[in-house]
């Protein structure tokens, strides 16, 4: 795609923003709205990125640039009897339904029971808490350098707010659920969630994402995550989104004093898929899992970018990530970790493995270590092969058909990424899911 | 049960057996005794399937049907089973899935119905009394972190569960201590009957003291060179291979 | 302080040994580059009509190009036209034996360890010693030619075997390749050129020797060595410089061809001058290498020792063509100071059954920073491919820098590749030990250091191994706590 048709999309996407905001109505007096309108400024001056940027040389969006696309719809497609195929056993009662990134208070099923605790989608939150919303959004998820965040920045109305505050424990897992529907036409999508826990405070979020329709959806997302001084926040993505879904996820988690944040992604559907999910450990002692999945086949094209900021001294962080890939699917993982001057002790691991199962299928992998500090333990390992054939051979000399050792053995692989999920009913789930897809790749 | 004649095969080029005749009729053990890479092992393998082997000629009947036609599961199915000499560790597959999975698999080519998760527990757990195993066991992975010893007993303890016809263990005994050898045996004789049979291929005499050989061959070369009784093994220990060498070479002279 | 720290800072301020001037008349030609420079390069070397050609087509190219940003290095902007293209020791004429070198010349290499005097060889190495812009003598070709080896400076070659260099220069490495490899393409000097007949096993090591001597001059020389098929060479290169308070430029181009059943044997012990404990001068080294594995079961194996240059920027590569073909890369980057560093390897496997090998020490001291950047590639239908990678970064003190910026494309599904990499400090716990057995902590770092090298080290040739040990030490004198 030519110089020409990058800006002239890139204006499309910048002139839009006028009907939005003229779309608003009353929110334009929020403090907020002025970070919108320096966040499409800056994404003006970024404009969408290009292979030639480091950061995006395995990953192509130009398909997403083809069409101007307009900004969601509503849908009523989805009745409340087709949220069973999309919920988790137990977390029925503490569902936070979004469709085309709006929050859906009819298809929603929730009742908050904890003092203090406030869970409010995004668009009145940013009404009725505005002060609270100011301490933290968008104060985590840079958007100088990521256009998508900038983007983001500019037109989410829509998402969830989650504040915990100190001491308070949420109990029952939230379950966010994602709906995507283009059967009437390609559309762009902005959801912003802000979740903060405050000191000594648990919580638990399952995220998932699913989709129908065939014209493009274009689903823009940016989380923002405070886990302050010895909170602990447990965190579970699924996306499965349908083949129409150009995903684009960045995550910016951020943690205070003895904190533990941990991230199981798993990424099964969708057309392409960016994750940048940053961890920042910005004070001793903390811990940061970050854990992840894909699997493509067709051709999907999977694409994880991790960053673990060790800020501090004394902290840990565990990062593990497997992928399978069949068909003409790509993949690609980048794991940075840095560890800044002042951070000693610092223990930092990272492995990712990826599988490839087809003559077409490929895998670029970039494990990166950048390490400023002395006293550290750091390592990463990076493996791409196929499944093992000894093995696979075992398991046929005791009389198990090959397809099903192939299977097996691929489920193996996964495993012990899926022990990571910490809600049983979740991880029984996800892990049945996979299974079954296996068969497809 | 089986049937070998004139078996040839290769690795990478390399002939390993060289016309290789044998047979075993139901319910008897034979052990195939032999020196360093005179083939033992790639017998083993060849039986099991494995697909780096190369046949280059000569034919395996086991039950009426060519063994050499089918898949390694489909000879499992049929009832053949292989003691691995370096049993595969699966990191991620626990145990118990797995032998659920092989014995069902091998019920349902049988014709018969699978077993559910309690009636295969309680199958399970009976076999497990036969080698001395820990329930702890079932939910580990496959081999993953065990001790020779335990990787060996692990295998037997799978002949339990699976019941073959014919068990080919293929250095069944080395790396195991006295302790270990004897549970072995132990599993191994409660086994024998009319209508099973085992090739035991070992490089000692020591395992036939525990499990007594109907029939024990000398391979050499790719090639039986002796077969006789339990003395024959012996007598290899008393004065080794060269022994049998060099009457092979007397009589090709 | 602790005592380790007051040693580390004392170490520090240790001098570069190799960092004197020789006082020789040089001639020189005007600063600057254009295509005149270039026309005055090729018209003091006598060149053909073709290899001017080919200069300025890499002239031309250059100047289309722009310095490449993305290595993780400070580079304080160059200018291309302060700097003199052509220094070389006046000469009246070409000596014709080493009785006519100028003696300065002969006692400079003595001095720098490289005795020119093939009768005081101790083991059997041919030399080719390059001072500034031209090869000052090469030894044992005499010895080397019955073998049908050819062993000269690259501008011999270019008189004397044209055909040879027309068909393989520019094969592995194309003036179009990069910024630096363009620039030396246009200006190249001297080097050396190796060409081993079909089935001979070179019976002795070559090795070149590099010498910057002159003042803000700039170091372009090229290197090409051809194995015919079911030939053997091992090749070793060294270089030093003068202390000298600018930077100087160092911008080489090294081409190996290995045809079938071929192995080439690439050492360098590099080591030109850093600058001093406060950043200020060194050399910029900024090379490109790169050879080709031709044919089937061919092999090529690159070793380095790199403790110099105040900027290190080189990716010794290896272009796994042939099926069965090996390549492999043994490196120890050593940085102390200001120094920085950013190099590794390409493998890039094509043929089938193909296998490469990465093993990389780095060691970050004082204020510097050393980074491995890597790319395995397996390229669709490359079945069976294998690598093996170890990234490993030492640091020594807290305010330097260790960073891994390992690539794996992969695109075969038979493909096995595997990469490991750790950073670690050396442990107290190690000196400790070491000082509890009577060794003191000085000698306990050397220790630990070299442990931690000796993948590495076994790879060189025996002399290469010692020299490569001592200077290890030397350059890591007061870095270590």
């Amino acid at each position: 795609m030519s110089k020409l048709n990058y800006d002239e999309i890139r204006d499309w996407y910048v002139s839009n923003f006028n009907t939005f905001e003229n779309n608003l109505n009353g929110s334009l007096d929020v403090p907020f709205h002025k970070v919108r309108k320096s966040a499409i400024a800056k994404f003006e001056e970024l404009g969408f990125p290009a292979r030639r940027h480091e950061e995006w040389k395995y990953t192509n969006i130009t398909p997403l640039l083809k069409e101007k696309l307009p900004l969601a719809g509503k849908s009523d497609r989805f009745s409340a009897a087709d949220l069973a195929a999309y919920t988790f056993e137990g977390l029925e009662k503490n569902l936070l339904v979004f469709v085309n990134g709006q929050y859906s208070k009819e298809l929603s099923n929730y009742k908050n029971t904890v003092d203090g605790v406030i869970i409010e989608n995004l668009a009145s939150a940013l009404k009725n808490h505005s002060d609270l919303i100011a301490d933290s959004l968008s104060q985590y998820a840079n958007y100088d350098d990521e256009a998508f965040v900038a983007l983001n920045t500019a037109y989410a109305n829509d998402g969830l707010f989650i504040y915990v505050p100190d001491n308070a424990e949420v109990e029952a897992p939230l379950h966010l659920l994602h709906l995507s529907d283009s059967n009437d036409g390609a559309f762009f999508s902005n959801t912003r969630h802000l979740i903060v826990a405050g000191k000594n405070s648990r919580l638990k979020v399952v995220e998932s994402h699913h989709g129908i329709g065939d014209a493009i959806c274009f689903n823009n997302f940016v989380s923002e995550v405070v886990v302050m001084d010895n909170a602990r926040v447990d965190h579970v993505k699924l996306q499965d989104e349908h083949s129409a879904a150009y995903h684009i996820y960045n995550l910016q988690a951020h943690q205070e004093k003895e904190s533990v944040y941990s991230l199981v992604n798993i990424d099964i559907g969708g057309k392409l898929t960016r994750n940048n999910l940053n961890v920042a450990l910005k004070a001793e002692h903390c811990e940061g899992h970050l854990i992840g999945f894909y699997m493509g086949s067709k051709k999907q094209h999977i694409d994880n970018h991790t960053a673990i900021d060790h800020a501090m001294p004394n902290c840990y962080s565990n990062e593990i990530y497997k992928g399978i890939l069949g068909g003409k699917a790509s993949g690609v993982f980048n794991g940075k970790i840095f560890v800044r001057e002042d951070a000693q002790k610092t223990n930092a691991y990272q492995d990712n493995k990826a599988l490839l199962l087809s003559d077409d299928a490929k895998v670029n992998t970039k494990p990166q270590l950048e390490i400023f500090a002395d006293d550290v333990k750091c390592s990463h390992g990076a493996t791409v092969g196929q499944l093992d054939e000894e093995a696979i051979f075992y398991l046929r000399s005791r009389g198990i058909p090959k397809e099903k050792a192939q299977s097996m053995m691929q489920y193996a692989f996964a495993s012990d990424v899926f022990e990571y999920i910490p809600i049983e009913s979740v991880r029984e789930k996800i892990d049945h899911t996979i299974f079954e897809r296996f068969k497809t790749l | 049960m089986i049937t070998i004649k004139d078996l040839h095969a290769s690795v990478e080029g390399n002939q390993i057996l060289n016309g290789l005749t044998l047979e075993v009729k139901p319910g008897e053990v034979h052990a195939i005794m032999g020196p360093n890479g005179s083939g033992k092992s790639t017998l083993a393998n060849v039986l099991a399937g494995r697909e780096d082997y190369e046949i280059d000629g000569g034919e395996v009947t086991f039950n009426g049907q060519d063994l050499l036609e089918m898949g390694p599961e489909d000879r499992a199915r049929e009832g053949l089973f292989l003691a691995f000499q370096y049993p595969v560790e699966i990191p991620g597959v626990s145990n118990v899935n797995f032998l659920k999975t092989a014995v069902n698999e091998i019920r349902e080519y049988r014709g018969e119905e699978k077993m559910d998760a309690m009636e295969f527990l309680a199958y399970i757990r009976e076999k497990m009394k036969l080698v001395e195993m820990d329930e702890k066991f079932l939910s580990r992975s496959v081999n993953e972190g065990f001790s020779g010893g335990e990787k060996k007993r692990n295998e037997i303890f799978q002949m339990a569960v699976l019941e073959p016809k014919l068990a080919v263990m293929d250095e069944t005994d080395s790396g195991l201590d006295i302790d270990a050898l004897k549970i072995v045996a132990n599993g191994v004789n409660k086994m024998r009957g009319q209508d099973r049979s085992f090739i035991v291929i070992t490089h000692y005499q020591r395992l036939l003291n525990y499990i007594v050989p109907d029939v024990v061959h000398v391979l050499v070369d790719g090639k039986i060179v002796e077969s006789g009784d339990k003395d024959l093994a012996l007598r290899l220990e008393a004065q080794g291979y060269d022994w049998v060498k060099g009457e092979q070479a007397a009589a090709t002279v | 302080m602790s005592s380790e720290q007051q040693i580390i800072e004392s170490r520090i301020k240790s001098e570069y040994k190799w960092g004197f001037t020789t006082d020789i008349d040089m001639e020189t030609i005007p600063k600057g580059l254009n295509e005149d420079i270039v026309r005055l390069i090729s018209a003091k070397k006598n060149e053909p009509e073709w290899m001017l050609e080919w200069r300025l087509k890499a002239f031309r190219h250059w100047l289309t190009m722009t310095e490449p940003r993305w290595p993780n290095v400070d580079i304080a902007p160059i200018d291309y036209q302060d700097a003199y293209y052509y220094a070389a020791p006046k000469q009246t004429e070409a000596p014709k034996s080493l009785d006519e070198v100028d003696p300065k010349l002969l006692e400079t290499f003595e001095k720098l360890g490289i005795s020119l005097e093939e009768q005081k060889r101790l083991t059997g190495v041919a030399v080719d010693a390059v001072m500034d812009s031209v090869s000052v003598a090469t030894t044992f070709k005499d010895e080397l030619a019955k073998h049908g080896i050819i062993f000269c400076s690259f501008s011999e070659a270019v008189q004397d075997h044209p055909e040879l260099i027309k068909k393989y220069m520019g094969t592995v490495v194309p003036y179009t390749d990069n910024f630096f490899a363009a620039l030396n393409s246009a200006v190249f000097t001297d080097g050396s050129f190796c060409y081993i007949p079909k089935g001979v096993r070179c019976p002795m090591e070559l090795s070149t020797y590099f010498r910057i001597n002159a003042a803000n001059t700039g170091q372009f020389e090229r290197t090409l060595i051809v194995a015919e098929p079911g030939s053997y060479v091992s090749y070793l290169e060294g270089c030093t410089a003068p202390m000298r308070d600018e930077n100087q430029l160092h911008a080489a181009v090294v081409e190996l061809i290995a045809d079938r059943d071929a192995e080439i044997k690439y050492s360098t012990v590099q080591n030109w001058y850093p600058g001093d404990e406060n950043g200020k001068g060194g050399i910029y080294n900024f090379v490109t290498k790169r050879g080709i594995c031709l044919d089937d079961n061919a092999k090529i194996s690159w070793t380095q020792v790199e403790t110099g240059s105040a900027i290190t920027w080189k990716y010794p590569s290896v272009i796994l063509k042939g099926d069965n073909s090996v390549g492999e890369f043994y490196s120890v980057a050593l940085t102390n100071n200001y120094q920085q560093a950013d190099t590794g390897t390409k493998m890039i496997h094509v043929g089938k059954n193909t296998k490469s090998t990465i093993i990389s020490k780095g060691i970050s001291a004082g204020k510097s920073h050393n980074s491995y950047r890597g790319l395995v590639k397996i390229h669709k239908g490359a079945h069976n491919a294998r690598n093996f990678s170890q990234c490993d970064s030492l640091l020594i003190g807290d305010r330097c820098g260790a960073h891994t910026f390992p690539y794996l494309e992969i695109e075969d599904k038979t493909a096995k590749v595997e990469h490991e990499a750790t950073t670690s400090k050396i442990g107290e716990d190690q000196i400790f030990y070491c000082n509890q057995r009577g060794i003191g902590t000085e000698d306990a770092i050397g220790i630990i250091v070299n442990g931690y090298c000796k993948e590495v080290f076994k790879e060189l040739p025996m002399e290469f191994a010692v020299e490569a040990q001592k200077l290890l030490a030397i350059s890591l004198e007061g870095s270590v706590g």
